[in-house]
């Protein structure tokens, strides 16, 4: 029996490959997601950037992934799997996946291999990141125009980085508006998680925070701010949906026209190693939809945009004096780009320790 | 007292799930039963009432499919050892991975929808007495529900002659057989009302706490709930108790960060799970009373002889 | 029988695979077969299968003998972290010890570590009646809580750009390959832990003890089996497999100390050693199929875009179906007619017959 079920499946697969033959001179662009590719947040905005590779070089591109990968051997397995399937151009994206992806990379220097949000990189390894502490400014400035109390909930992940930006980001934010926000922060220890979410979401709203910020990818914040008629900020993807009250704007992560670009470049062969550290600027974060908020700050805050895009502003301008009082960038001073990749103190005004 | 308004709501919101699937297994457990697979039909109530609730717009139809999809995965349980004798725990456990993966699959075409939500209660006048008022009147009807089925189930166990018969059967199932008690059908209707009490559970997660449907929502709530059991010393008002508890440190965990108390979060996060421990090393030195409220033959299979 | 039971499962899952593939609308044949047999055909495919294998089967083996004496460790999951953070103490704090003691070192920490993680819930249990599901449970989430703080905080790697994660170990503090181009050294632990499990349960008195208690606890007794000592025993022995699988990970696949070091394989080798039966040989097999399954699933999310859902689905339905076909061999099935229906046959033939 199972013999005949191999000779069948083997058939199978022939005929499979055979039909497929005719297709192999497409590209194979492949994707590697650490959650589900419907997770309704970090995984499914790449997703959806992968699903604009295909519609725009549909007819030269053949896309795949691999969903639910964890970080560690399992990644290591998955990517290679891949690059030994006929990948091309490989797209890994958590930062869990950086080991894993120079590993695999040196092994198969034909194929190219784009990393997000790391910080590794190779011949054949590109890394490529969003600039969302831009997005948190402009999230900052509503937040102080719209809370009552004078206080925002922010629910955290893990103290990354990427993290601290996104907090030091809206409060300096928060602070052009109005200097004495306050921010209250709780730390629930993973990306994704619905029910410690709303409690975590809960706990804030009853400590007096009346505007929800976070950087976890689950709605269930923004459903507790809208049963609770307060107001949120949604992560990843559009969230108006899960608070149509309550949604003052959603940071959304638009991967699609960067993926399309190195696709391209792969196929003209112009593909070469970088660092992406892109933003508003190229449309590759975008803070929609604005609503439920005056008609002022919602000029407010385009004009912010606007200027960001247009390089006329810079987010980590000084004078920017650290938690402690330190004076961490002077007047009209720009805070470089590798500190911000590192960074781990607080501005002053947050009224939390960074676990060290 | 204004301030404990908010917690002490949030607390009995989030303990209800617990408290649900908890009784359930309780239930279960007295008639001899030990079934691992809480989390499993948790997963599968939580999916099949979102998405009975979001194809129907009837939001208590996806109640009424939470109950039935945590029944059906108790039936596959109890077919498995009730009738073909399998051994329990490794039977629960392939509810519970069974249950995951099924609930994955059947919601995947339902992630990133937002529910609809359960009515809350509100009783004009009374509802908006400060404090007291929203506590006692204002939860939704899944909450009263499980306040309910918690003093339902201890009047059942302990002052009905049915609630004998299940308990007789979980502490010595020949003699029960001898006296003429149907064991195995005693046990099937145990196991169906875990599984109905576990669906339930599992719905009110995606019906009412957080209405959506995201793969592993239930995040080890199934396994909780079967701490709970045991750390109630199997008797349903302590299960109550025990919910309440589990709930408030879980949320005080959170709370306490953003008052800025300064601890590392993920020893908060860790403390739910060390009191759950200490709060049973002190009840367990009370022998006596887990002696006479242990079901005597939980988890042994049993063979009727001719 | 015995040797029928478990195929006939695995064949009743083939056939229950293939009705699901057909309703979600994937080709069943060939599903299956990049499920079941492609992972066996290539080289690369057969060694990641070994990898992934091993800590599932050395954690199953510690576990089966737990199992087998009725207590039950559902905490192996926090024991291999815990492993995992007593090794890699001795890298992290000597960054510059290559020597060839380091290794061995490192793997008898993790051990230890994991025995005395693993000690906890049995002297709860031994000390204070405290029921070893739960808390064995409960601190598989206080582990990785505390794997977390280290990996987040005080172990990082300072040139890490404040990033998680330890400092990646070198050579001299990494498992060593010893076949083709993965496959290292814990697999001759796990070959060896499999033959020693496999004579301690059969050769020894202690083994004896296990069985026995596990079986007829009170014949046990009255033979002066001490169940608190066999608790305690069992749980050590199943701590320190997976304490070692932890570390065993930790200094061969993944190269350092990460945040999250295992994707269950503590809850996976509860699974595999129901599958194995609680033996030894059999938890062989049953791991390597369970890691077939691991392997396939991945397979079929990028050849055919299945979802990763269905890999536990058919774990689940696997082990249910070798449940179900276990009770043929522990059972005889016999059509009988019940008695109050004979009894009501010889009632109404009474005023027929002769008085």
């Amino acid at each position: 029996m199972q013999k005949f079920l191999a000779a069948v499946g083997a058939a199978a697969i022939l005929a499979f490959a055979a039909g497929g033959a005719g297709a192999a001179d497409k590209l194979k662009a492949c994707f590697v997601y650490v959650g589900p590719h419907n997770d309704g947040g970090y995984s499914q905005q790449h997703d959806m950037g992968r699903q604009q590779v295909d519609k725009e070089l549909g007819d030269k591109v053949e896309t795949s992934f691999v969903e639910n990968v964890a970080e560690g051997p399992d990644a290591e397995r998955a990517i290679e799997r891949l690059a030994r399937g006929g990948c091309k151009i490989i797209f890994t994206t958590s930062f869990g996946f950086m080991d894993p992806t120079i590993k695999i990379a040196a092994k198969y220097p034909d194929v190219k291999f784009e990393h997000a949000t790391g910080f590794k990189t190779a011949a054949n390894v590109s890394t490529y990141n969003l600039r969302w502490y831009e997005g948190r400014y402009v999230m900052g400035q509503i937040a102080a125009k719209i809370s009552k109390s004078g206080t925002a909930g922010y629910i955290v992940s893990f103290p990354i980085p990427e993290v601290i930006m996104g907090i030091n980001a809206f409060m300096l934010g928060a602070q052009s508006v109005n200097p004495d926000f306050k921010v209250k922060i709780v730390w629930v220890n993973t990306w994704f998680d619905p029910g410690k979410e709303a409690d975590a979401a809960k706990a804030l709203f009853d400590q007096g925070a009346d505007v929800l910020i976070q950087h976890t990818d689950s709605p269930a914040g923004m459903q507790v701010a809208e049963a609770r008629g307060l107001h949120a900020f949604g992560q990843s993807s559009d969230m108006s949906k899960f608070g149509p009250k309550a949604h003052l704007a959603s940071l959304i992560d638009n991967w699609g026209p960067y993926y399309v670009k190195r696709v391209k470049a792969v196929l003209d062969g112009s593909w070469k190693s970088t660092q992406t550290w892109a933003g508003f600027a190229d449309d590759d974060i975008i803070l929609g939809p604005l609503g439920n908020m005056p008609d002022d700050v919602k000029a407010m805050a385009q004009g912010t945009i606007d200027k960001i895009k247009s390089g006329q502003f810079f987010v980590f301008t000084g004078p920017i004096y650290k938690q402690d009082g330190t004076l961490a960038a002077k007047e009209g001073e720009k805070i470089d780009d590798a500190t911000l990749l590192s960074l781990n103190w607080y501005v002053k005004g947050v009224d939390d320790k960074i676990p060290q | 007292m204004e301030m404990l308004e908010g917690p002490i709501l949030t607390i009995i919101t989030a303990a209800t799930p617990l408290l649900l699937a908890a009784l359930g297994e309780l239930v279960t457990e007295r008639s001899g039963v030990l079934n691992l697979g809480v989390e499993g039909m948790m997963a599968v109530g939580a999916v099949c009432g979102f998405v009975a609730a979001d194809l129907s717009g009837q939001p208590f139809l996806g109640v009424a499919a939470a109950v039935l999809a945590g029944m059906a995965a108790a039936a596959l349980f109890a077919l498995l050892t009730l009738v073909l004798v399998a051994n329990q725990v490794a039977s629960g456990l392939a509810l519970t991975l069974s249950g995951l993966g099924l609930s994955a699959l059947i919601g995947d075409a339902f992630v990133g929808v937002p529910g609809l939500g359960v009515p809350h209660l509100h009783i004009p006048g009374v509802s908006v007495i400060p404090f007291l008022g929203p506590i006692l009147f204002g939860q939704d009807i899944l909450t009263y529900l499980a306040w309910a089925l918690a003093i339902g189930v201890w009047y059942v166990l302990f002052r009905t002659r049915t609630g004998l018969v299940i308990r007789a059967v979980g502490d010595n199932h020949v003699s029960a057989h001898a006296l003429g008690y149907p064991v195995i059908r005693v046990r099937l209707l145990a196991v169906l009302f875990g599984g109905a009490a576990a669906g339930l559970a599992g719905g009110y997660l995606s019906l009412v706490y957080t209405p959506q449907w995201t793969p592993n929502m239930t995040a080890g709530r199934g396994w909780i709930a079967l701490a709970l059991v045991v750390f109630a010393a199997w008797i349903p008002l302590r299960v109550v108790l025990g919910a309440l508890l589990f709930g408030a440190i879980s949320y005080l965990a959170l709370y306490l960060q953003g008052i800025g108390i300064g601890l590392p979060s993920q020893f908060l996060s860790s403390m739910p799970y060390l009191t759950t421990i200490l709060v049973l090393v002190v009840i367990s030195r009370n022998r006596v009373l887990l002696r006479v409220n242990t079901p005597a033959c939980l988890g042994q299979a049993f063979v009727p002889d001719r | 029988m015995a040797l029928l039971s478990p195929l006939l499962a695995i064949g009743l899952t083939v056939v229950a695979g293939f009705i699901i593939f057909a309703l979600i609308g994937v080709a069943p044949l060939e599903a299956l077969y990049v499920y079941f047999i492609e992972p066996l055909t290539q080289s690369w495919s057969l060694q990641d299968l070994v990898v992934k294998a091993t800590p599932i089967i050395l954690i199953a083996v510690g576990l089966s003998v737990c199992y087998q004496s009725n207590s039950w460790n559902i905490g192996a999951e926090g024991q291999l972290a815990v492993g995992a953070i007593f090794g890699s103490a001795l890298p992290i704090y000597f960054p510059a010890w290559h020597g060839p003691t380091i290794l061995p070192l490192m793997l008898i920490l993790g051990a230890v570590g994991g025995m005395a993680y693993g000690a906890i819930p049995a002297l709860l249990k031994t000390r204070f009646g405290a029921n070893e599901i739960l808390t064995s449970l409960m601190l598989v989430y206080v582990a990785q809580l505390v794997l977390d703080w280290f990996a987040r905080g005080p172990w990082r790697d300072p040139a890490g750009h404040n990033f998680p994660d330890s400092r990646a170990f070198d050579d001299g503090q990494l498992l060593p390959v010893i076949l083709g181009d993965s496959i290292k050294l814990n697999v001759v632990f796990m070959l060896i832990a499999v033959v020693a499990v496999w004579f301690l349960i059969r050769k020894t008195i202690t083994g004896f003890q296990i069985a026995t208690l596990g079986q007829a606890p009170r014949a046990g007794a009255f033979a002066g089996f001490s169940q608190a000592r066999m608790t305690l025993f069992t749980f050590l022995i199943s701590g320190g497999l997976a304490g070692l699988a932890g570390i065993c990970e930790v200094a061969g696949p993944i190269e350092k100390l990460r945040i999250s070091v295992s994707p269950g394989y503590g809850f996976t080798a509860i699974i595999v050693a129901f599958l194995g039966r609680l033996n030894p040989i059999g938890i062989l097999f049953a791991g390597f199929l369970l890691a077939l399954s691991y392997l396939g699933g991945e397979g079929a999310q990028v050849a055919l875009g299945v979802s990763e859902q269905i890999t536990r689905v058919f774990q689940g339905m696997l082990l249910f179906f070798v449940l179900a076909c276990d009770t043929l061999i522990f059972y005889r099935i016999r059509l009988v007619r019940r008695p109050a229906h004979q009894a009501s046959l010889r009632t109404a033939e009474a005023p027929h017959g002769n008085a």
